[in-house]
């Protein structure tokens, strides 16, 4: 790929307090693509996630989002680079004093000066493209696990950012359900031309939905491996990372 | 016989020739049983301190993690004092167990429980977090300065609807709870001035009392109290949960401030409801005096003049200034704490009583300083 890429984080250090989690991380990820985070829990997965949606400010190193620093901006210009990315939460994040429909809107409705109606169009299309039509009226409480993920990346959508953030998407969900939600990021991938960046512990999606991945390491604090799963599965350098592509390609058979 | 299970363990120890020892084990060896073995061998390896031990375990038919922990508790014990020790007759699939958990270094067991900080650490640590705390309560109050200036030059953009809702709860909804007590505590106290001032002759003097007591103290005071406790508590709930949900998160990554779009709408919210809640509680309390004196012969008329004569305006006006910045205290703290909260369901408690201890304490020290301040203005 010869185009710019659309995020780039550079020698990133997370830590919390004096603990480090991460350790002069860099990778880039190109717009269009589907770029998985791997690793195993409490390898930083959504540690990384969270210092790339400008949530916590990096120890050391940079993130770039389409060119701009996202922890060193301005507070006017800030807005700017957030109405790049939707973030879709582990938990779903849905306000749940606010019935679904409200939930979408209300970015639109601080965002832009769209009249009430067309907010409201536009939220129930959102829901639709999720396959939610029809919940608009319905609290997040009432909905299950799966339906609220759905939920949450529409809201996420809602400003029609070019990148969506996915904090475990498939986490809590069974294996019926997660593979929906692997279809309809699939779909959305494919029609919307948007740039995904999923955090993910779930092996069994990778070769259906990755474009490329990134295996985070627990015991260096680094990057295990880089590149597209099926390249990783067949010339890795690393024997371990090899085997474990392949264990996962040979599950999948 | 053979078809019962064996409910308990049996052991017997002997000592077969000078510093050796044996113990035979049959039965259960399970989390139950395992407990008075435990017990009985080491004492019994404390008292003969044998110098080889040999651990029969041929007639054990069932073991679990806590018979093998036992197991490696005596051969740790007895490779300890330098002792020998042999495990025998123990079933190969137990066996495999023990070889498995005594395989590789096991790290020291612990107490389980975090260990505690000495003291000097402990004293360390609180007053690192008070001037933590501090420091983000001036950060806070900044922000929130910020954020009530913005809305003043933007009002189309503070969350009216919400704002309207928790106002509903503020004041509405606490209304019965405010006037309960303001009636009951100016009934309370003109009937217990009543007496002894009864004994001077001074009954009427009762309505001064009344009225002094609660439109400059007590009404704007119990009020504060109560909505620390009604809404502080509320607010800090409401937002540590959010917070825990992912919720604050969610907000801020949509560009939308925690601050204006959470917390302005309380402050608003509390700042119109306390004065009102006062004046209602400055009322009731009153009324509850009148009652009283109305019971012990005197007319109404009098009670009213006594009370119009005792009190200048500048008290129930004094009152409601100070109930208007206990509002906005009680309300921005309990938002404070609420944004605080850590992760986990017991932080949500925890930022709950913090918010209504945090705001009594503020109530309370804020009334001492308008003490101050009314004494230079008034006197």
């Amino acid at each position: 790929m010869a185009t710019e890429p659309l995020i780039r984080v550079e020698d990133l250090t997370a830590a919390y307090d004096d603990r480090v989690v991460l350790q002069d991380i860099s990778f880039e990820v190109f717009p269009g693509e589907v770029f998985v985070i791997l690793g195993g829990s409490g390898s930083g997965k959504s540690t990384l996630l969270k210092h790339m949606i400008g949530l916590y400010p990096p120890a050391r190193g940079k993130i770039f989002i389409d060119g701009t620093d996202i922890a060193g901006v301005e507070r006017d210009e800030r807005l700017e680079v957030l109405r790049k990315f939707g973030v879709m939460y582990q938990s779903g994040a849905l306000f749940g004093s606010m019935t679904l429909l409200e939930n979408i809107c209300l970015p639109l409705e601080e965002f832009t000066d769209l009249p009430a109606e067309a907010t409201r169009l536009i939220a129930s299309m959102k829901l639709k493209q999720v396959g939610l039509s029809g919940f608009d009226r319905h609290m997040p409480s009432e909905l299950s696990g799966g339906m609220q993920k759905r939920a949450a990346i529409a809201r996420a959508m809602a400003l029609d950012p070019r990148i969506l953030f996915l904090d475990e998407p498939s986490a809590g969900l069974d294996p019926i359900t997660s593979v929906e939600l692997d279809e309809l990021i699939l779909n959305l991938a494919k029609t919307l031309k948007m740039t995904f960046v999923i955090v993910s512990h779930e092996l069994a999606s990778i070769f259906t939905i990755a474009d490329r991945v990134i295996m985070l390491d627990n015991r260096t604090k680094g990057i295990a491996a880089v590149g597209k799963p099926e390249e990783l599965r067949d010339h890795s350098d690393s024997p371990w990372v090899r085997q474990f592509f392949s264990r996962q390609a040979s599950a999948d058979a | 016989m053979a078809s019962t299970q064996p409910t308990a363990v049996e052991m017997r120890s002997e000592t077969d020739r000078a510093g050796a020892l044996k113990f035979i084990i049959a039965g259960r060896l399970d989390s139950t049983t395992t407990g008075q073995l435990w017990r009985r061998t080491t004492e019994t390896i404390l008292r003969a301190k044998p110098n080889h031990l040999t651990i029969d375990a041929a007639g054990v038919d069932y073991c679990d993690g806590s018979g093998i922990a036992l197991l490696m508790h005596l051969r740790d014990r007895q490779q300890a004092r330098g002792g020998a020790i042999e495990i025998i007759g123990l079933r190969s699939e137990f066996q495999e167990m023990f070889d498995e958990a005594t395989a590789g270094p096991l790290t020291a067991p612990s107490s389980g429980a975090k260990e505690d900080a000495g003291f000097v650490e402990q004293v360390g640590k609180k007053v690192i977090e008070v001037f933590q705390d501090t420091a983000s309560l001036i950060n806070f109050v900044g922000e929130l300065f910020l954020a009530m200036l913005y809305a003043a030059r933007r009002p189309r953009r503070v969350r009216w609807a919400d704002t309207l809702k928790i106002a509903e709860a503020v004041g509405v909804d606490a209304l019965p709870i405010v006037l309960l007590i303001g009636f009951l505590m100016g009934l309370i106290m003109a009937f217990q001035a009543a007496v002894p001032l009864g004994q001077f002759g001074a009954q009427l003097f009762v309505a001064n009392l009344i009225g002094l007591a609660i439109l400059r103290e007590l009404g704007p005071l119990m009020t504060a109290i109560v909505l620390a406790g009604r809404s502080g508590s509320a607010f800090a709930a409401e937002l540590g949960t959010m917070k825990v949900r992912e919720e604050i998160d969610a907000l801020k990554t949509m560009g939308l401030e925690p601050v204006r779009f959470l917390v302005v709408p309380r402050v608003i919210a509390a700042l119109v409801m306390t004065p009102l809640l006062t004046i209602f509680a400055d009322l009731v309390g009153v009324m509850g005096g009148a009652v009283v004196l109305l019971s012990l012969g005197y007319p109404l008329v009098t009670f009213f003049h006594q009370v119009q004569y005792a009190v200048s305006y500048g008290s129930p006006v004094g009152g409601l200034v100070k109930s208007f910045f206990f509002g906005i205290l009680v309300a921005a703290i309990g938002c404070l704490r609420g944004l605080q909260t850590k992760t986990g369901a017991s932080a949500v408690g925890e930022s709950t009583t913090n918010a209504v201890v945090s705001g009594i304490i503020l109530i309370v020290i804020t009334d001492g300083i308008f003490s101050v301040i009314y004494y230079y203005l008034w006197v």
